[in-house]
């Protein structure tokens, strides 16, 4: 009798287990339909070509969800840690694509480099914000990311018969370049071309899962609940002995290597330019964490998969979809925080409630 | 004596940031929100000036009368239709819906005016003042200068000379006890959303004139960076935002001349990062203690 009170309950009765579970079918089985649909050409190139882009979103989603929904605390900054993955991924690649032909070993060690070097960047950026908070951490990290992009776009690299050639904020010189195997690989800000299409679906979909995976047995882990003990109250958490600076590392850290490989994957499967990498994309990640439900990794998902391909789907609109998004966006929020639509909702929902049980 | 020139053209600059910066800070000292869709309020006064002047073919005072009043009665619209219901929602839920006023009113300049750049004429008809011959100042400077000095002046008069800058200060200050004593707390959000806009029209009258070029996309970077010099000074504090609008110019100013035009962005960043570093409330912001 006693030996069966101890015993831990697990698998599909503990209900954290099954709320992942379902995060991770759900996740399989949209990309599943998806590539079955554009396998049957039932979807168009189109959408096809919506999938892998989608699928670095969702990691960035899901991973800027830590730092907002689960740390607590405002990150403007997202797309600099992306930005860094996508240029050291790009860069690596380029640069061993003779040396290792095999994409089977240079693009895990592209993915490998990028998103380490995004989590040091996590790390660096993330020592000096440990003392600011709320509105000012915010400024911070958009002035970091902000940073990071303009940094990139004065970054030239080019090689040739004698080795790289690095210029920061000024063209390299040709003349001091062996022209004859002379090849650039960053140009400043233009258009970092010659990336081998190494993405793939089932690549970028495994990734999502990586993703989810880690990120979601984060927070139910120690460290997770004691993440979510400094978001609810700094101070009591302090008081009861858990490291905050530890923790905020962690969580910023682990939020910018997934940035990082979100970043790889999307370079490895499109041409890249560091103003895809501006503000807007971090703002534009952090509407999706806000409309899927501040600290729900599943909702983030979702929530990235209906607003990514909403302009899309409104491209029937032509020039007025943008608006239309525009529009979209303030009325779901305005709804969101309405007392007479939550009244709505609730009563809908306890209905269904109801029919279920009887 | 180009120093004193990049100089003068950087205090030129900040005041501009300076204008801006007093919506943010005003905005988020009364309603504790984040207005990110204030760079956009530029934008529109800019768009309005521009119709007035070159389709309408009004004079000068009356475009830029015409500006401020729209971006007022646009600023006044916002608050009361899209930031009014969200009164007690959680910051992040004001700041995506913020997000959401500034995408509509970007792509709705988008449509009118299509994406091209158009050709902003300029409202400033003074001729350049030559003080020596490499010394030249703009009359687009001197009138941005003396612009702002006057607004500032103004403003600071305002706020501490009248009852409903007395109002301000009480919201401010506390919001629920201002209510218990007789301010209409609605009113005063809105009078403070209203003149935060109107002096975006002007800033956007005066941006435009100096870099004589605008589309939907014009008030992104100043608003931005108008952002970044409120917080530089302390956000919620008005002397603070005129302070840290009119250092950030500087700098940028000074850096786009001396170390690369390119970076110049970075670095008005980077200094704000290490700005905040040694003093995390900006130059004039308090240090709130917190309750346990």
């Amino acid at each position: 009798m006693e030996k069966n009170k101890t015993k831990r309950v697990s698998g599909l009765a503990r209900p954290a287990f099954r709320s992942k579970l379902i995060t991770y079918v759900l996740a399989a089985g949209f990309f599943g339909v998806s590539a079955l649909l554009v396998q049957a050409e039932v979807a168009g190139s189109l959408y096809e070509g919506l999938l892998i882009p989608m699928c670095c979103y969702i990691m960035m989603a899901v991973s800027l969800n830590l730092t907002v929904g689960i740390l607590g605390e405002l990150s403007l900054g997202h797309a600099g840690f992306m930005c860094v993955g996508a240029y050291v991924g790009a860069v690596f690649s380029i640069v061993t694509r003779t040396a290792i032909p095999s994409a089977w070993i240079r693009f895990p060690l592209a993915l490998l480099l990028g998103g380490l070097t995004a989590a040091l960047f996590g790390v660096v950026i993330g020592i000096p914000i440990l003392r600011l908070r709320g509105d000012y951490l915010a400024i911070v990290t958009l002035a970091f990311g902000e940073i990071i992009r303009k940094l990139v776009e004065n970054l030239y690299i080019a090689v040739d018969a004698n080795g790289l050639h690095f210029s920061f904020a000024k063209a390299i010189d040709p003349l001091s370049m062996d022209l004859a195997t002379k090849k650039d690989i960053l140009n400043g800000p233009m258009a970092v071309s010659g990336i081998p299409r190494d993405t793939t679906l089932l690549l970028a979909v495994l990734f999502v899962m990586l993703t989810l995976f880690v990120v979601m047995n984060l927070i139910d882990s120690r460290s997770g609940r004691a993440i979510m003990a400094i978001r609810d109250n700094r101070i009591a958490a302090e008081a009861t002995g858990i490291s905050i600076t530890k923790h905020k590392l962690i969580v910023f850290t682990v939020s910018a290597f997934f940035a990082g490989l979100a970043g790889v994957l999307y370079a490895h499967s499109s041409t890249l330019k560091s103003t895809q990498f501006d503000y807007n994309l971090s703002i534009q990640i952090l509407v999706f964490v806000v409309l899927g439900g501040i600290g729900s990794t599943r909702g983030a998902m979702i929530a990235t998969v209906i607003l990514y391909a909403l302009p899309e789907l409104l491209r029937f609109l032509q020039d007025y979809r943008m608006l239309v998004y525009a529009i979209v966006l303030i009325v779901m929020m305005l709804l969101n925080n309405n007392a007479r639509f939550h009244q709505l909702k609730q009563t809908l929902f306890q209905r269904k409630a109801k029919e279920e049980t009887t | 004596m180009s120093f004193i020139s990049f100089l003068i053209s950087g205090i030129s600059l900040g005041s501009i940031y300076a204008l801006i910066a007093l919506g943010y800070t005003m905005v988020y000292g009364i309603a504790k929100m984040l207005n990110f869709a204030h760079g956009d309020v530029i934008m529109v006064g800019g768009f309005v000036v521009f119709t007035a002047m070159s389709t309408m073919q009004q004079p000068v005072w009356l475009s830029i009368l015409m500006g401020m009043v729209v971006c007022t009665v646009l600023g006044v619209t916002i608050e009361k239709i899209a930031y009014k219901p969200l009164r007690n929602a959680s910051p992040l839920s004001v700041l995506i819906t913020a997000i959401g006023v500034s995408y509509l009113l970007q792509n709705l300049a988008l449509l009118i005016f299509g994406s091209s750049s158009q050709t902003f004429q300029s409202v400033v008809s003074l001729p350049p003042i030559r003080i020596t011959e490499t010394l030249v100042i703009t009359g687009e400077t001197i009138v941005t200068i003396i612009t702002t000095v006057v607004i500032m002046v103004g403003l600071t008069l305002f706020i501490n000379r009248t009852k409903p800058g007395q109002a301000m200060l009480a919201v401010s200050e506390d919001r629920g006890a201002a209510q218990l004593m007789g301010v209409n707390v609605n009113g005063t959000i809105s009078l403070t959303f209203a003149i935060g806009s109107a002096l975006a029209a002007v800033a956007g009258v005066l941006l435009c004139s100096m870099y004589p070029q605008i589309n939907a996309y014009t008030g992104q970077m100043p608003g931005i960076k108008a952002f970044i010099a409120a917080v530089f000074g302390g956000i919620g504090s008005i002397p603070g935002a005129m302070i840290g609008g009119v250092l950030l110019g500087i700098i940028e100013n000074l850096s786009r001349a001396y170390i690369s035009s390119q970076l110049s962005d970075a670095i008005v960043f980077a200094v704000l990062i290490l700005m905040l570093l040694i003093k995390p409330t900006g130059i004039l912001g308090r240090k709130l203690n917190e309750k346990v």
